[in-house]
């Protein structure tokens, strides 16, 4: 082949791209450059609990198995279809919970309020926490409020713990998962990604799109009184259905294989992310979990996710293929397959 | 979803497959200009129907890439400046420049914006008078009519503090920067349908006829793209080199006279540096003399910057469709999309970060 860089071309190509030395917003996304931030964290505290990589941790108080998970909420706007920032940090931190395979029982609340933060909107906030722990089942049991001046803040950020007791004996974590097991996926996704989009101002787009905002303890709990064998959980919130699964996949050490004609979506969700050139698998959800379990019993876990009100669209979207590297395949609707990556970078600014 | 699962009907598009492999007797090289189509066919596994031989490489057509370094390195210097609000299409902000990206500039207390439309960049100017409002014009012809709008709508209203870093670029010159290179190997052309539906494609008939290669106004949605490539087959196995049009539904020969006529207004042609690729004449837009106040190059005086680009990685040759992606060593190793060697691994529609995101067990497999 002539040498292409000789006439009027230079094949010249960019410098190398120097690593972030300060925080970047990418670093709270959902995606790689978070997760490669929390690994790079993790070392500093390793130990048994932490190394399970989960929504949450399994710790033992003599015989009883406790689970532990926290969470930050800093959404904008605080106010959005189908739901708030104070909803969306119970809900957020007891579904954490749920995924462990608890039964989400005490919550501890910690508020960062900007100076001029009107008190109505706090109080709409705390109403919302409210109702949202009395839906769940949870207690909010302790709690802790900082000021901080104008400008170092935004209106109002929450913080939740949430402590479940785990009632069974199962192992619910990447480990567990096995070759041969059925993923399921409970509900439509990309509604909450979708929606955030909508509110935020300067994204001029009209839609009547509301968050799948849910709480996910019920439906797990219908899991397991049902007696079903389930391996793994995770609730499908930044990066989407394709952060999660990647995660268990990664440290499962399995390799997936999802139909994309099985995910469901909605109509305004899909047209939506066609106009913004988003792939619905990448946009957040706040209401939706991906589970595994042995394929016999997948079917009966199918039905009791549609039990639950916010499991009516469940279905079954993939399965565990084998060992491997952690790779997800999506298989499209021509037949043809590529590998689903988790998020480079972020895709949008503080969705949660 | 209507207008779109029409083109993207698995058994249209099987049987559309079926008569791409029939009418194929030997091995042919397209390229697909634009990266929209790109990322489509990658995504969809569009270059798995098609029968072995007939070979799909990836053209300049994504403007994230081949906007070059020193634009982007005045952009972050615009961009940190106190009294800016920088605004800018998502895409942008990741693109590393010769000290890191714009997210980096934000960082570091830069009001750099993500707009979808210099129009909520205009709003932004009326709101905030007190400070300079820059949006970051990157694009083909298809960015282009919104931006001179933009500009246009600038001067009508006297708005003092925006303006615009340009950096517009066009296809047909880029067509023609690929057939003159002594390395060509491409045979077809999928031009974009964007850029035509704008445009036209009278630009496209003096190429086809100098080079004699079939040019076919191709969509963006699986059939479409399969339209396309079956109709540049058509022509390449009927020794035919002519400018065809596979997108009726969206372009008409003349293109879309009221958005070129806001082109025509707003910019002049003038020569562009492409990253990766070098100084193609006459291949970019720049703003009309009469709107040379709301060029933020002079505006900031950040014209005479001059960066030298390293040679270091291929996306220069992949630009040209001389390499693929997967033939770089570097590809999925050293390179990947957060820690990109070069542009075309930057933005969703660079061919490297296609490939990386979709087949990144091609690329374990290979390495």
């Amino acid at each position: 082949m002539s040498d292409p860089t000789s006439k009027d071309f230079t094949a010249a190509c960019p410098a190398p791209f120097a690593a972030h030395d300060r925080v970047v917003l990418a670093h709270g996304g959902g995606g790689r450059a978070m997760h490669r931030l929390i690994e790079g964290m993790l070392g500093a505290f390793d130990n048994e609990a932490l190394a399970a990589r989960h929504d949450g941790a399994v710790v033992s108080v003599g015989t009883t198995r406790l689970a532990v998970s926290t969470d930050s909420y800093v959404v904008r706007p605080m106010f959005f279809p189908g739901g708030d920032i104070g909803k969306l940090a119970v809900y957020g931190t007891v579904n954490d919970v749920a995924m462990c395979g608890a039964r989400p029982r005490w919550l501890s609340v910690g508020l960062v309020l900007e100076e001029g933060t009107p008190l109505e909107t706090l109080g709409r906030v705390v109403e919302s926490m409210r109702r949202a722990a009395l839906e769940t089942g949870v207690a909010i049991v302790t709690g802790d409020t900082k000021v901080v001046e104008r400008g170092k803040g935004d209106q109002v950020f929450v913080n939740t713990t949430g402590i479940g007791v785990v009632e069974h004996a199962l192992r619910i974590e990447p480990a567990s998962v096995r070759a041969g097991d059925a993923v399921l996926l409970s509900g439509d996704i990309g509604r909450h990604g979708m929606a955030i989009m909508a509110a935020r101002e300067g994204l001029a787009f009209e839609s009547d799109i509301t968050s799948d905002c849910a709480p996910l303890a019920a439906m797990v709990q219908g899991l397991l009184t049902r007696g079903l064998e389930v391996h793994c959980l995770r609730d499908c919130t930044r990066g989407g259905v394709t952060s999660a699964l990647v995660e268990i996949a990664e440290a499962a050490r399995l390799e997936l294989e999802l139909d994309e004609a099985a995910v469901p979506v909605h109509e305004d969700v899909r047209a939506a992310c066609e106009l913004f050139g988003l792939d619905p698998l990448y946009v957040a959800n706040e209401g939706r979990l991906v589970c595994f379990v042995p394929e016999r019993e997948a079917e009966a876990a199918l039905a009791a996710l549609r039990a639950d009100p916010s499991g009516t669209e469940a279905a079954i979207v993939g399965r565990v293929t084998g060992a491997g590297r952690g790779t997800v395949t999506v298989r499209s609707r021509y037949g043809t397959a590529r590998a689903l990556d988790m998020l480079n970078g972020e895709q949008l600014p503080r969705i949660c | 979803m209507r207008f779109v699962d029409e083109y993207r009907d698995p058994d249209a598009a099987r049987r559309t497959a079926e008569a791409i492999r029939r009418d194929t007797t030997r091995a042919w090289t397209l390229m697909e200009v634009c990266g929209g189509q790109t990322h489509a066919i990658v995504r969809f596994g569009i270059d798995e129907l098609l029968p072995p031989g007939l070979s799909l490489v990836h053209g300049p057509g994504c403007p994230v890439c081949v906007t070059p370094v020193e634009l982007l390195d005045k952009a972050q210097l615009i961009a940190a400046r106190p009294e800016v609000i920088f605004c800018s299409f998502g895409d942008m902000l990741r693109v590393p420049g010769s000290h890191g990206d714009l997210f980096a500039v934000r960082a570091r207390g830069g009001d750099v914006r993500v707009v979808y439309s210099p129009l909520d960049a205009l709003a932004l100017a009326r709101q905030h008078p007190d400070r300079q409002i820059v949006f970051f014009a990157v694009g083909f012809e298809t960015t282009a009519p919104a931006n001179a709008l933009a500009a246009l709508t600038a001067r009508r209203r006297g708005l003092r503090n925006f303006s615009l870093l340009v950096s517009q670029v066009c296809v047909p010159p880029a067509i023609e920067a690929v057939l003159s290179s002594p390395a060509n190997r491409v045979q077809g052309f999928l031009a974009a349908g964007h850029v035509c539906a704008v445009m036209g494609y009278e630009e496209y008939l003096p190429l086809a006829e100098r080079y004699r290669v079939p040019i076919v106004v191709t969509g963006f949605e699986p059939l479409d793209i399969l339209q396309g490539i079956h109709a540049t087959v058509r022509q390449l196995e009927a020794g035919r080199h002519e400018v065809e049009n596979a997108y009726g539904r969206a372009v008409r020969r003349e293109g879309t006279p009221a958005a070129r006529a806001l082109i025509a207004e707003a910019f002049e042609v003038t020569d562009r540096a492409w990253r990766g690729i070098g100084v193609i004449p006459e291949s970019g837009y720049r703003l009309h003399p009469e709107l040379a106040d709301l060029d933020a190059e002079r505006r900031f005086d950040v014209g005479a910057l001059v960066v030298a680009e390293p040679a270091e990685c291929l996306s220069g040759l992949v630009l040209q469709g001389v390499k693929k992606p997967l033939e770089c060593p570097a590809f999925g190793t050293r390179c990947t999309p957060d820690t990109p060697l070069g542009a075309t691994m930057v933005s969703a529609e660079g061919a490297c970060a296609a490939y990386y995101r979709y087949r990144r067990r091609t690329s374990e497999g290979a390495a």
